[in-house]
């Protein structure tokens, strides 16, 4: 009895296309200049989990998720999305780019920032009206930011800044997420905001993934681990990938020290 | 005096609508930080109207529009072409791109221009002057034929930017994201630098290349500082562009005569105009000009040495052998341990200011506190004494650097966080060296 009550949210909300792998990546090259960034990516992601990416600088994780969004071009490879072509599946993907990606003395609010992520529910050439504002209000209260609706973007924190950026990604309501290194310079309370967006999207059975700088919060966000150095070094569950001999393949002799505190953090865990 | 003819008027017109065309596809490339797109541009269709003309023996607007549009486009590709694979920056590649393209569409128009009236010194000046003297028919009006295409430019860029408002919003602020939600960046890159290589050609014929420029880009510059929202900036550019061109031919008739002069090119005027409007916005926009910058970080220094003032007498008045002694002008800068409070202009200015609120008093040449000053002194030194209570206690400072710590912190604290503080404290009523808590 108890244990059908649990299951019953998890069946409501199990998207009907998780047969195939939510990302499915084979034999992505992508070079600039000639100079090879990603080698012969292979993944396969199930559905319903945080993956983590997480590799040194020059690594290429970003490069990975802007080559599977198609924002840079492939020398060679295939990338589906619960089965089919990333092109035919564009509106089931949603994006949270790094903040300093973009310029944020740009003359909008940051209510008309997230009413961005619906751009595509409006359609083209429609302006943006009351409903799909309150929408956009709604995902602003989703990470306690209602109350800075109105204000112009350069006059938040950079914590805030990271938050309506994560509002704007759940209005689109994707079924499946990257997100650039969200938790990259921001404060305590934006922090735990991102950790509690993310728990709920996977109860909701999305799937997500986050580029990620900090090893030794790996086991705390993630269910799912894939180690980058312009080669994918391991992928899986994190309790099968996350071993200090993948670390060292990842960060090469680079983080020796590094290594050894994992491994302190590896025996805590366990 | 001025004298106002018909063709003044029409002068006036023809710089207005060049002015709203380019300051509303300019405002894009300003906040798209492409700003030098738009003068690469406008030199670089130069080729593209004449090798259209050569083609064609037509001045037709049409034909030159669609040169210009074709060699816009291509400009912005070789742009990028250069750039990416010349391994340059993104103003050198344009540096390159646009000198050599306006140079063979010089020389190309110098040998046209030996068959028709195209002169290379119209391209730089313009020939707003000559506008009213050729006359076209447009729906049942008789126009200048550079009104008529101006009108026809501002009217397209109008329909485009309306439609495609949240669009160019988008994949100007995050082309990423909008790449990723079906609306092409790049290819919104493309229509804009097309829109800009039509509005530049229809301009440029009658205001010339220096004002093109000035008007695709500083209506978009005043407008950034003057607004925070997207609307209003471009309300706002338009509106800059429109004033300039009025103002530009009204100076340009109206004041070289004072100084005995011809009247001078109206288009060289309307853009001197637009750099006063920015210089305007510049010193006196409401936020982020420069007086209202000095005038806050003035405002804010003032607060900060009245509230030092105010802490030095009512440390002076703890004394417990002379409470009432108060303290001298030359007192202040001795106790005073914050060398900005120690100046002596910016302490006149403080303790003139707390006389007139009446906080405290002067006699002799000693200042004391009256027992409205005593007040206020009293908050500033509780926020100080709890801030080294909290430093100290969270064991972050070390005894000799509590002060100026605390000194920072004072001057920022409110009601609500000075309540937070002493809740925190509640059973503490002394600060770390032992003296009072007010």
């Amino acid at each position: 009895m108890r244990l059908q009550t649990l299951s019953l949210p998890e069946e409501r909300f199990k998207p009907a296309t998780d047969q195939k792998p939510a990302l499915h990546v084979r034999d992505l090259t992508v070079a600039y200049d000639r100079k090879p960034v990603l080698w012969d990516v292979d993944l396969d992601v199930p559905p319903s989990l945080v993956a983590g990416i997480v590799g040194p600088n020059g690594a290429g994780k970003s490069t990975l998720i802007k080559a599977v969004l198609d924002l840079v071009p492939h020398a060679s490879g295939v990338v589906e999305i619960f089965g089919k072509p990333y092109r035919r599946q564009r509106r089931l993907v949603g994006y949270v780019p790094q903040r300093e990606s973009v310029d944020w003395d740009y003359p909008i609010t940051a209510l008309e920032l997230v009413a961005m992520g619906l751009y595509r529910k409006i359609g083209w050439c429609k302006p943006v009206t009351a409903p799909h504002r309150c929408r956009a209000l709604e995902g602003l209260a989703e990470v306690g930011m209602a109350a800075l609706a109105h204000r112009q973007i350069s006059r938040l924190s950079g914590g805030q800044q990271q938050r309506i950026f994560l509002a704007r990604a759940l209005v689109q309501d994707a079924q499946i997420y990257f997100m650039d290194e969200p938790f990259a310079g921001v404060d305590a309370a934006t922090e735990k905001a991102i950790i509690a967006i993310l728990q709920r999207l996977r109860e909701q059975g999305k799937t997500v993934f986050v580029v990620h700088h900090d090893l030794e919060s790996v086991r705390h966000y993630f269910d799912y681990l894939i180690m980058l150095n312009m080669r994918v070094v391991a992928a899986g569950p994190v309790a099968d990938v996350f071993t200090s001999e993948n670390l060292r393949r990842t960060y090469g002799g680079r983080l020796t020290l590094l290594d050894r505190a994992v491994d302190a953090i590896g025996q805590g865990t366990h | 005096m001025i004298l106002w003819t018909s063709l003044d008027t029409w002068i006036v017109v023809a710089g207005a609508l060049a002015g709203a065309a380019c300051a509303l596809v300019g405002a894009f490339l300003v906040l798209r930080k492409t700003s030098m797109m738009g003068d690469a541009i406008s030199h670089a269709v130069l080729p593209g109207i004449a090798i259209a003309f050569i083609m064609t023996a037509s001045r037709a607007a049409g034909v030159m529009f669609i040169g210009a549009a074709i060699v816009g486009v291509i400009t912005a590709l070789l742009v990028e072409v250069v750039r990416r694979y010349g391994k340059l920056e993104h103003g050198a590649s344009m540096g390159v791109v646009f000198t050599v393209l306006f140079a063979v569409g010089l020389i190309l128009i110098e040998r046209a221009a030996r068959h028709v009236d195209i002169h290379p010194e119209h391209v730089l000046y313009g020939a707003v002057e000559l506008v009213p003297l050729h006359v076209v028919t447009l729906a049942g009006f008789e126009l200048p034929r550079g009104v008529a295409v101006l009108l026809v430019t501002l009217i397209v860029n109008l329909t485009v930017i309306t439609a495609l408002f949240k669009e160019l919003r988008l994949a100007t602020f995050d082309p990423g994201l909008a790449t990723t939600l079906g609306i092409n960046a790049t290819a919104m890159h493309y229509l804009l630098m097309t829109l800009t290589a039509l509005t530049t050609v229809a301009a440029f014929e009658v205001v010339g290349s220096i004002l093109v420029i000035a008007m695709l880009i500083v209506p978009g510059a005043t407008a950034h500082l003057l607004t925070r929202r997207l609307l209003p900036f471009l309300v706002v550019s338009v509106v800059v562009a429109v004033m300039a061109a009025f103002l530009g031919h009204i100076a340009a008739i109206g004041i070289p005569p004072w100084f005995g002069f011809e009247d001078t090119s109206s288009s060289g005027s309307m853009a001197t105009v637009l750099g006063l409007l920015f210089l305007l916005a510049f010193l006196a926009a409401p936020e982020q000009g420069v007086i209202a910058r000095g005038l806050n970080l003035a405002g804010l220094r003032l607060s900060i040495v009245t509230q030092d003032a105010l802490g030095l007498l009512a440390r002076a008045a703890e004394d417990p052998q002379n409470p009432d002694a108060g303290l001298s002008f030359a007192d202040f800068c001795l106790v005073s341990r914050s060398p900005f409070t120690a100046r002596a202009p910016a302490l006149t200015v403080a303790l003139l200011l707390l006389r007139l609120r009446g906080q405290v008093s002067a006699s002799g040449n000693r200042y004391r506190l009256t027992a409205r000053g005593r007040a206020e002194a009293l908050r500033v030194l509780r926020a100080h004494r709890l801030w080294e209570r909290f430093f100290y206690d969270d064991g972050q400072v070390e005894l000799d650097e509590l002060h100026a710590a605390a000194d920072l912190l004072e001057h920022y604290t409110d009601a609500g966080l000075r309540n937070a503080l002493a809740e925190r404290f509640a059973g503490q009523s002394t600060d770390p060296r032992g003296r009072r808590i007010p």
